[in-house]
């Protein structure tokens, strides 16, 4: 994002977009004289055709003008882009990507910014070629192509996916900067595609089946063991993200969907299912997301995602300019249903408020919270906890430190705080 | 009126000739006839997972002095010389560890089951090159790495009959998930403190 004098250019991925009017550090794309626009439309054949016709009446249409009501706009394209003056962007680590919450709006993370986790790489796979192997104890081991688990009676449903090591460093104290480097490992989608119980109805399941194994086609042949009684209600095989394919990093072309449960669990780049009647022990569901007590025992098989809740504006890395009307903004969830209320501290959590709850508040989705607060220049601590439908209400820090220690590494939901000086400069505290 | 009933008899009727509908909410009448039946080859080409009972470990043997080639071959560039090391995660040592303030948790002070060890190689391992080492390379990498952390003898061989038998020093100490554990309250909290 830097050009070679260390300045900031728009976008990389979009060169020459925009002209020197708003970006003065970059070597503007010169515009195409006429002469040229027409030497190259004329070369161009069939489809064109429309292009062809209007190029020569057409005015500098990527560049942003002083008056864009007086020169026509750009041409309809293919598969849209944001606008150049738009920058929000993914945190990216070799095996992960963090969804930059500050920047996001509503409850919808756009799939271009849905957080990452996959612990070989993305595979690139053709959906021709992709099969899911339903097989162990079943009637009929089965083999279905994208295709045809497309031809099941559909169904959607938005759901936040949370990997459980999101803001784990926290247990060790105050180690994230940004709201986006501690919490970025989640994010909310409209995930589309066929229920779990309708592909396992079609092998049929026989007696003992009481678990499924699900492995990805990933380098890792990630593979999690799931408890069929609990996760056959709601999970989903999902091709679909917000409307349209999967991205290749979210599963392309099939992905579990166990809404609430960690994201580990929602195994990506799905290919087999193996009915079996006790957990198969994998790697991950017991060297990995395992949750260490203080007493040297660990928690196995901890999906669920408790209640939790961080104010998204203003938070860590940013400053407030000027004293007066702030509305702070956040984002809560709940892996065990809806979110039934927030409250908001600007004290540190002496005095609670409650926050506005924006629609829609949906089961196990990201819930948009508001409360409108006049800044007066001092300092001030501010925090928020969700309480969800089942009465769980958001722990302190020392509350969750209390019953667990500092060593379990998963699960951290406890009360963020961000102290916020009097030059309005917002920082990560634990108090 | 008489019509209803008799048409509430005939479901029910095929309600109980068709039977209870299974878990997942369908009675076995409801398919859709999609997909094929696979084939056991189909099956087998993917079929790799293991079983803590031992089930689905392939044929083949291999002993910690062949293990001790296969390591320093194939893993110790990332798991350091004697597993103990690192960068990659750490396969040896920290026993006794786990309660303290500083756990270290290893193949050795934290791995529940030996089996999970050769599952895990065998899908995954080496990180650069997944799958590409043989059944008699994972058993004996899998016995190397057992044997540096003190849970196996120098001179036993390593099979599908001896791997799932070996104790590892964890194995007790996993407990089901408590949650939720903190502020589970009968009622919403409304203001407080």
């Amino acid at each position: 994002m830097a050009d070679k004098n260390g300045k900031s250019t728009p976008d990389e991925r979009e060169p020459g977009v925009l002209s020197r009017d708003v970006s003065v550090t970059t070597r503007p794309k010169e515009p195409p004289t006429r002469r040229a626009f027409l030497t190259g439309a004329t070369s161009m054949l069939g489809v064109a055709a429309a292009h062809v016709l209007l190029a020569p009446f057409l005015g500098h249409a990527a560049d942003v003008q002083d008056d864009p009501t007086r020169v026509p706009g750009a041409l309809a394209t293919e598969y849209g882009r944001r606008s150049p003056f738009e920058r929000a962007k993914r945190l990216a680590r070799p095996q992960r990507s963090r969804t930059p919450l500050q920047d996001l709006h509503g409850i919808i993370t756009p799939s271009a910014l849905h957080f990452e986790r996959h612990h070989n790489g993305v595979p690139l796979i053709d959906p021709a070629k992709h099969r899911l192997l339903v097989h162990g104890l079943v009637e009929r081991p089965l083999l279905f192509t994208i295709a045809e688990l497309k031809r099941f009676p559909s169904t959607s449903r938005l759901a936040f996916v949370e990997c459980s090591g999101n803001s784990g460093k926290e247990w060790k104290g105050p180690k994230g900067k940004t709201v986006q480097e501690i919490y970025g490992l989640t994010s909310t989608s409209e995930w589309t595609g066929v229920r779990l119980s309708t592909v396992l109805a079609e092998a049929g399941l026989t007696p003992g089946a009481t678990w499924t194994l699900a492995e990805g086609s990933d380098a890792a042949t990630m593979t999690r063991s799931l408890p069929l009684d609990r996760i056959l209600d709601e999970a989903l095989l999902c091709y679909a993200q917000n409307g349209e394919p999967l991205r290749p990093e979210q599963g392309y072309p099939l992905r579990l969907l166990v809404p609430g449960y960690e994201g580990n669990a929602c195994i990506k780049w799905l290919r087999r299912l193996k009915l079996v009647s006790s957990p198969v022990m994998t790697r991950e569901e017991t060297s990995k997301y395992t949750d260490l007590m203080p007493d040297g025992t660990a928690r196995q098989f901890t999906f669920d995602m408790d209640a939790k809740s961080v104010i998204t504006a203003p938070s860590g890395g940013q400053r407030l300019k000027k004293t007066g009307y702030v509305e702070i903004r956040g984002l809560a969830w709940s892996g065990r249903g809806r979110v039934e209320k927030v409250e908001v501290s600007v004290d540190g959590g002496k005095n609670w408020q409650t926050a506005r709850l924006q629609a829609p508040i949906l089961p196990k989705c990201h819930t948009r919270f508001c409360l409108g607060w006049w800044w007066d220049g001092g300092e001030a601590v501010l925090q928020s906890r969700c309480i969800d439908e089942t009465g769980y209400r958001q722990p302190t820090r020392q509350e969750l430190v209390e019953v667990r220690g500092t060593n379990s590494y998963y699960h951290y939901n406890a009360i963020q705080s961000w102290q916020i000086d009097e030059e309005g400069n917002v920082s990560n505290v634990q108090v | 009126m008489f019509k209803r009933q008799s048409g509430f008899l005939l479901l029910l009727f095929v309600m109980l000739a068709v039977g209870p509908a299974d878990v997942w909410g369908a009675s076995k009448n409801d398919l859709f006839h999609l997909g094929h039946v696979a084939t056991p080859e189909e099956i087998q080409a993917w079929d790799i997972d293991v079983a803590p009972d031992g089930e689905g470990l392939p044929a083949g043997s291999g002993t910690v002095a062949e293990g001790e080639r296969v390591y320093a071959r194939h893993c110790a560039g990332c798991h350091g010389a004697t597993g103990a090391e690192g960068p990659s995660p750490k396969l040896v040592g920290g026993q006794w560890t786990l309660a303290s303030a500083h756990p270290v948790k290893t193949v050795g002070s934290y791995w529940p089951y030996a089996t999970t060890l050769f599952d895990y190689i065998y899908r995954a391992m080496p990180f650069v090159a997944p799958q590409s080492l043989t059944p008699h390379q994972v058993y004996a990498v899998t016995a190397w790495i057992l044997f540096q952390n003190g849970l196996l003898d120098k001179d036993t061989v390593l099979d599908r009959e001896t791997l799932p038998k070996v104790r590892m020093l964890h194995r007790a100490g996993f407990v089901p998930d408590p949650r939720p554990d903190v502020n589970q309250l009968g009622s919403i909290m409304i203001d407080q403190p």
